[in-house]
């Protein structure tokens, strides 16, 4: 407790390269850059699909093959490759090292549980809405963005919420491998047998991760209208159970 | 670009055992342990369903914390014997489990528990011969998807449990710590052949332990 103590209130744990804030920086910008790439990647796919009903089976068979494979596992098949290719396609070694394998591996984790929610939010729209939209004369383009969108929104919010705390529960991994962020701490601390270091480490870690938690789930109860929000609280019991 | 030693494997195929076997260990553990709480839990919240809230809540936030901070949280006091693995491994299998398992026993209809009420169940026998058996197709699907991720916590444990514990995934620190592939490669995906092997086993054991499910879609 009091080496904690020592490590939050020594300055040097503030200021510089190895200080809190920069290393809550590095967390967070590739965090979020991950996040961003695999929306990217997810939302046109999952929208799609959820609009269209089409490639259904590419959708679930993604989001499976994403679920088996640990972060872990994935960031370090991926290390030998990045370092491999390297002088191949000509970047610096050390982006093979600190920076690609960490990211991919981040990316291809957030896919799964936007992708699913991208399509599921979609699909759990009500059938007679969007007929009646079309029946109205709306577009294609104006169901999706004007009906099926806005009443998605917070299931979309909840897979975003699940990204988000795998990618930074990966990152943390990721300082393993020489990558920077928050995790740093941990496995500095162990390897330098400084245990205010590692729980230092392991306290801004967890409060990252829980901070990032409530306030994705405040967000989702706030885009929730609130007609959807009391026929959502009376399914989310059931939805919260992984399916048989 | 990367070369898999396979001559290397083939000669050290009693370490790859030894590794597997403790990987299970440590899958099996946990689960067992984690199962019994969630399972008292669940039944707690038959009882008072306003046990419900405050359970989610804090298996929730257990499984927030990111599983590496988890493992390092206990070094300081459990060192690196094998309980810094069993403990974390453990609380990360509580929210599935618990959500699933509270999902399966309430999904049972209420004419069903009526019934045998009126047969003169009793009500903790009711809960073993009438609710349990109906609320397995649920507790399994949990049973899985904790299963399948405490496989790849293991492999995360071994970053801290250096040559003591991790199961496959000490393959991957080692072979991170000489530059050597095939070991990266070998506990990499040796752990998500693993996860393969034991989901399937899972689904084997839940169809043994529902064949009234199979006769059904057998009869259809």
């Amino acid at each position: 407790m009091e080496q904690l103590l020592e490590f939050f209130t020594d300055p040097a744990s503030w200021s510089g390269d190895t200080g809190i804030p920069n290393r809550l920086i590095e967390h967070l910008a590739i965090a979020f850059l991950a996040v961003l790439t695999a929306s990217a990647i997810a939302l046109p796919l999952g929208f799609y699909i959820g609009h269209t009903g089409r490639l259904q089976m590419l959708g679930i068979n993604i989001a499976n093959i994403g679920r088996a494979v640990p972060s872990y596992a994935m960031m370090v098949m991926l290390l030998p490759v990045m370092l491999g290719l390297a002088p191949v396609l000509g970047y610096d070694p050390r982006l093979g090292l600190r920076f690609l394998p960490i990211f991919l591996a981040m990316v291809l984790l957030a896919i799964p549980p936007i992708l699913v929610a991208a399509y599921a939010g979609i699909q759990e729209v009500d059938r007679d809405l969007t007929e009646s939209s079309r029946g109205m004369g709306l577009t294609e383009r104006q169901i999706l963005t004007g009906v099926e969108l806005p009443l998605a929104l917070p299931v979309l919010v909840g897979g975003f919420r699940v990204a988000l705390l795998q990618v930074i529960a990966t990152a943390t991994i990721g300082a393993y491998l020489a990558g920077g962020g928050l995790g740093r701490y941990i496995i500095d601390g162990i390897a330098r047998r400084d245990d205010g270091m590692l729980y230092g480490g392991v306290v801004l870690v967890a409060v990252l991760a829980i901070g990032t938690d409530v306030l994705l789930s405040w967000l989702q109860r706030r885009l929730t209208p609130r007609g959807v929000r009391i026929a959502t609280e009376l399914e989310t019991e059931r939805a919260g159970a992984a399916a048989p | 670009m990367i070369e898999i030693r396979w001559d290397w494997i083939a000669n050290h195929l009693d370490d790859v055992a030894e590794k597997t076997w403790q990987h299970l260990q440590l899958l099996v553990i946990p689960m067992v342990a984690g199962f019994i709480i969630a399972f008292a839990l669940a039944v707690l919240a038959l009882r008072r369903p306003g046990s419900v809230g405050p359970v989610t809540a804090v298996t929730g936030l257990l499984y927030t914390i990111p599983s590496l901070a988890a493992f390092a949280v206990l070094i300081p006091i459990t060192g690196l014997s094998l309980m810094t693995a069993i403990i974390p491994l453990t609380t990360y299998t509580l929210l599935i489990l618990y959500v699933n398992t509270v999902a399966g026993l309430r999904s049972v209809p209420p004419e069903v528990n009526e019934a045998a009420d009126a047969m003169g169940y009793t009500r903790s026998s009711r809960l073993w011969h009438v609710q349990l058996p109906l609320a397995i197709p649920l507790i399994m699907a949990g049973v899985r998807v904790a299963a399948v991720t405490t496989i790849g916590l293991v492999t995360v444990a071994a970053i801290i449990g250096g040559n003591r514990f991790g199961g496959l995934g000490q393959f991957i620190t080692e072979g991170l710590q000489t530059d050597f592939d095939t070991k990266i490669y070998l506990g990499a995906v040796g752990s998500v052949i693993l996860a393969f092997v034991v989901d399937g086993a899972l689904v084997a054991l839940q169809r043994a332990l529902t064949p009234w499910t199979r006769a059904r879609t057998e009869g259809s």
